[in-house]
């Protein structure tokens, strides 16, 4: 990967609509049965990443960060969160390149993502890849 | 129910949970996330690329191992951070039974502020499939 790309900040993803639809089918994937969902309103502690893996997706098939995406496995996720993404939420993400770094022969990268509300940030995540290196 | 601080000590166990992982679940996450991968959902394409068969989204079990933590708590707000090491895969068979992954929490600090960390299990077979999985949570007063 491209060490200049360290620090980079890419330009904020298309505004993403939560519904109670969408909510509704992450909550049903989850299996999850916590009354709190039952109304649609409130989205499980890991749907951001409906909205940032794709904000991610676009930074990993960015030409400058010379990433070969085939050999990329996405080892780590974290999560603060500011308030709970609800339903009328209109969410754009904030990519950026935090890190990259050797590690043996692969590397690790981590991307953070600010996720926000219009201007409001709702939460932030970190997603750690690695990418492995050639095969001994 | 609605946990309250004062029902919450270190070193306390969270109910457990053991969850069927099937490859229809994982054409529901796939669906439901936008996370086409195929890796996930044909055998032959995981295969090939070295897998031993499908392998459920990391994503998926991060979002299925949170639970220990939000059925304990109540209420899934409470949650202020959580993250997750995806260290091996959940490889689901074309089975109706899939495979089960056992969940678990353990309180592990109650900090100055009053939050509460938890650390979280996820064991498939033998293989850990998540490390170093921790939640904050702060509860009501």
């Amino acid at each position: 990967m491209n060490h200049d790309m360290i620090g980079h900040v890419y330009p904020p993803s298309k505004p993403f609509l939560v519904t109670s639809e969408n909510i509704s089918a992450f909550v049903k994937a989850l299996g999850d049965s916590n009354p709190a969902y039952a109304d649609g309103t409130v989205a499980p502690p890991t749907f951001p990443i409906v909205v940032t893996m794709n904000a991610m997706d676009a930074a990993f098939h960015d030409p400058a960060l010379q990433l070969d995406y085939s050999r990329l496995v996405h080892s780590d996720q974290k999560f603060e969160y500011i308030r709970p993404i609800r339903v009328g939420d209109e969410l754009t993400v904030s990519a950026s390149v935090e890190e990259i770094k050797p590690l043996g022969t692969n590397e690790i990268a981590t991307f953070k993502t600010d996720v926000f509300s219009g201007d409001e940030l709702v939460v932030t995540g970190w997603s750690k890849i690695v990418v492995r290196g050639p095969e001994a | 129910m609605t946990l309250k601080i004062s029902d919450v000590s270190v070193g306390q166990d969270l109910p457990a949970l053991d969850l069927a992982f099937t490859r229809s679940d994982l054409v529901a996450y796939a669906n439901a996330s936008g996370d086409q991968n195929p890796i996930h959902q044909d055998e032959a394409f995981a295969k090939s690329v070295g897998l031993p068969d499908v392998i459920a989204h990391g994503m998926l079990t991060m979002g299925r191992a949170i639970r220990v933590v939000t059925d304990w708590a109540g209420d899934p707000t409470a949650v202020i951070d959580y993250s997750v090491r995806m260290t091996r895969p959940v490889v689901v068979p074309d089975t109706a039974e899939g495979s089960i992954v056992s969940f678990t929490g353990k309180v592990s600090q109650i900090n100055d502020d009053g939050t509460i960390q938890v650390d979280i299990g996820a064991v498939f077979g033998e293989t850990k499939v998540l490390g170093l999985a921790k939640a904050t949570v702060r509860l009501a007063q």
